[in-house]
């Protein structure tokens, strides 16, 4: 197998909370190949933002940390490296997109300028090439008559249209990864859509390969290769998209498709109108323990899974699960 | 004309305003006891009823109130502020000969209290354990504590008696020759101790204020997504951070205009500056109320002028400021 873009190895990080230093991911590996979509999935709290954070070199200064773990980009170890490197390579090789499009653009400057910016900085551009280019890109990312809105401000636009000036800004350098941190979440339905389509098509256009922190499952289905199913800070179950979702190898996955609402089921007992994973998250003080966090809530754990955590069983289709009793899920 | 349309709309209300403030100063002023014949009367002596009443007769005090009033009103709106008593001059050429000197100090002030505050309040931001921070709080304190005078005395004591670094009192050395250069010298030597003595108040007001608004700013989406584009650290604070952290600050300045005139009054009694502070005292004291009802006209024009300037530099700042959306 070649190298892949991005391998994260071990990846434990702890945040410092007022009860102790807490591990908000334990001991998580994955690779990312070129031009690849991977999916993050699981609730909020899990550790999916963190670990894109970590992957940008923006942990929380002071609060998060990287405890041990490597993350590895193109052979160089992110986790060495400096600062000065750290801010080469962010937006420019990796760039990110976040959920708040109403907040993160930055309501003082125009959004030509906020662009034209991040060419300036990596690509070198003059100020007139690079505000060129900024149209450029506003009307790649389907923004109609670019020629004027590119002199617009933030509170000019629409939340739909602001996500789309963030992935302007993002794929300006046509970077090798793109962390989309739930792209869709505050925007409405119609306009998710769209959204997705256009990561999709820009993401191939510039062979990006992408990382989509979501809880939508049908937009995992619909956009990403691989996926991998977090909770409470570890890793529950890795593989291929299909796969995972027509046959899932860990309880926590199970749980979470069962929970996609389908309109046109008719509805049984076994499956009702809405379902809900009962119990609730453990809390940050108990991540660190060595038990399955997830067991408190599975159905079919017993002793051994609070005894013990599971190593990661692999399956032949690539799959993998964080379960003692993966082959029976 | 989207951006002329509401300045003009404020020119229009701030001459409204400055008539009210005319007639309000008016009012007050004739509700106060004493006019400038008791002063007159006293300076000779003592005077008999009469001759008192002749005095008020020559400088047409006997007329009814809104006679006065009105009068005064048309004078005015013609450019002209009247004739002072005491002096024995125009008060407008009185208040233009003094002027200068007080914009100088208050603008001078002004300026040093914004941009050493914003410095202070931007680096406490960054570091919020840091030397700087223990600068503003203890900044803060002080300026909010001691009184302008009492600080301007100490001054003194300090770096004009103790160690004398810089002048006493007053503008000018009237023994310094030379050109230009040397008299801008030896005014900016004379200008120190009154600018840090008046700007010290509002440096704690300010950096504070900073400090609070960067705080803020630094934690907010569109700094993470500036530090996301791989700019320096330099960029994000100073570009991102601090135009959107000074919008308030700003404000505040403009607010604290008035402040910083009626501060003045005080730093110039103390340091013999002969601006339209000391002026005011001696006309308070002559109860010369032309030039006192002047003065109190020209200030509320500086503080309407300040505030005008400060919606506008607001509406540079942000151009979410007087925007429907």
């Amino acid at each position: 197998m070649t190298v892949p873009l991005l391998k994260v190895e071990n990846l434990r990080i702890e945040l410092a909370t007022r009860d102790g230093v807490a591990p908000v991911i334990d001991d998580l590996s994955l690779e990312l190949g070129v031009g690849e979509t991977l999916s993050f999935v699981g609730e909020s709290g899990c550790g999916k933002s963190m670990t894109a954070l970590a992957i940008m070199g923006l942990l929380p200064e002071k609060v998060g940390r990287i405890a041990s773990g490597h993350i590895w980009f193109n052979g160089e170890d992110l986790t060495k490296a400096d600062d000065a490197r750290l801010r080469q390579i962010r937006g420019n090789e990796i760039s990110m997109i976040f959920q708040e499009p109403m907040t993160s653009l930055n309501p003082v400057y125009t959004i030509g300028e906020q662009i034209s910016e991040v060419l300036r900085r990596h690509k070198g551009l003059s100020q007139r090439q690079a505000h060129a280019k900024a149209i450029e890109l506003l009307d790649a990312v389907r923004i109609p008559n670019p020629q004027a809105r590119v002199d617009d401000y933030p509170h000019q636009m629409s939340g739909g249209q602001r996500q789309r000036v963030m992935i302007a800004i993002a794929l300006a350098c046509e970077p090798k990864i793109l962390i989309a941190d739930e792209p869709t979440t505050a925007l409405d339905v119609t306009v998710q859509a769209q959204i997705f389509d256009l990561l999709r098509d820009l993401g191939q256009q510039t062979g990006t390969a992408t990382i989509l922190i979501t809880h939508d499952m049908g937009a995992v289905a619909e956009m990403a290769e691989r996926m991998i199913v977090m909770y409470a800070g570890r890793k529950a179950e890795e593989g291929p998209v299909d796969q995972v979702i027509d046959s899932p190898r860990h309880p926590y996955t199970k749980g979470l498709i069962s929970c996609v609402p389908h309109l046109l089921d008719t509805l049984t007992d076994e499956r009702p109108e809405l379902t809900e994973i009962g119990g609730i998250v453990p809390s940050l003080r108990d991540f660190g323990k060595n038990e399955c966090l997830f067991a408190s809530r599975c159905t079919i754990a017993d002793e051994k899974c609070r005894a013990n955590r599971p190593p990661e069983a692999e399956f032949d289709n690539q799959q993998r699960s964080a379960c003692w009793h993966a082959g029976q899920v | 004309m989207k951006f002329l349309f509401p300045i003009a709309q404020r020119i229009f209300y701030a001459i409204a305003l400055l008539i009210a403030v005319l007639v309000l100063n008016f009012s007050m002023l004739h509700l106060a006891p004493g006019d400038i014949a008791d002063t007159i009367a006293q300076a000779s002596g003592g005077a008999d009823a009469e001759v008192i009443e002749q005095i008020r007769k020559d400088y047409g005090l006997d007329q009814p109130f809104y006679i006065q009033l009105l009068k005064y009103i048309g004078n005015v709106l013609a450019f002209d502020l009247g004739h002072s008593f005491f002096y024995n001059q125009p008060v407008t050429d009185l208040i233009l000969e003094k002027l200068p000197a007080t914009l100088l100090l208050v603008i001078t002030a002004q300026i040093l209290a914004l941009i050493v505050g914003v410095l202070l309040g931007v680096f406490s931001a960054r570091n919020p354990n840091g030397l700087a921070s223990y600068v503003v709080t203890f900044l803060a304190l002080f300026g909010y504590a001691a009184p302008v005078f009492w600080t301007g005395i100490l001054l003194l004591i300090a770096f004009s008696l103790k160690i004398p670094l810089f002048p006493v009192a007053g503008m000018i050395d009237v023994t310094v020759e030379g050109g230009f250069f040397a008299r801008a010298a030896d005014i900016a030597l004379h200008l120190v101790l009154p600018v840090i003595t008046l700007a010290s108040i509002f440096l704690a007001l300010y950096s504070r204020l900073c400090r609070a608004s960067m705080l803020e700013v630094l934690g907010s989406d569109y700094v993470r997504t500036a530090k996301a584009k791989g700019l320096a650290e330099r960029e994000v604070v100073f570009k991102h951070a601090l135009k959107n952290a000074l919008s308030p600050v700003v404000t505040l300045a403009g607010l604290q205009f008035s402040a910083v005139v009626s501060g003045a009054v005080l730093v110039e009694t103390v340091f013999s500056w002969p601006g339209l502070g000391t002026l005011a005292l001696q006309s308070i004291i002559a109860r010369d109320t032309p030039t006192i009802l002047g003065i109190l006209f020209f200030s509320a024009f500086v503080v309407i002028v300040g505030n005008l300037l400060t919606d506008l530099v607001l509406r540079l700042i942000d151009p979410r400021v007087g925007s429907k959306a």
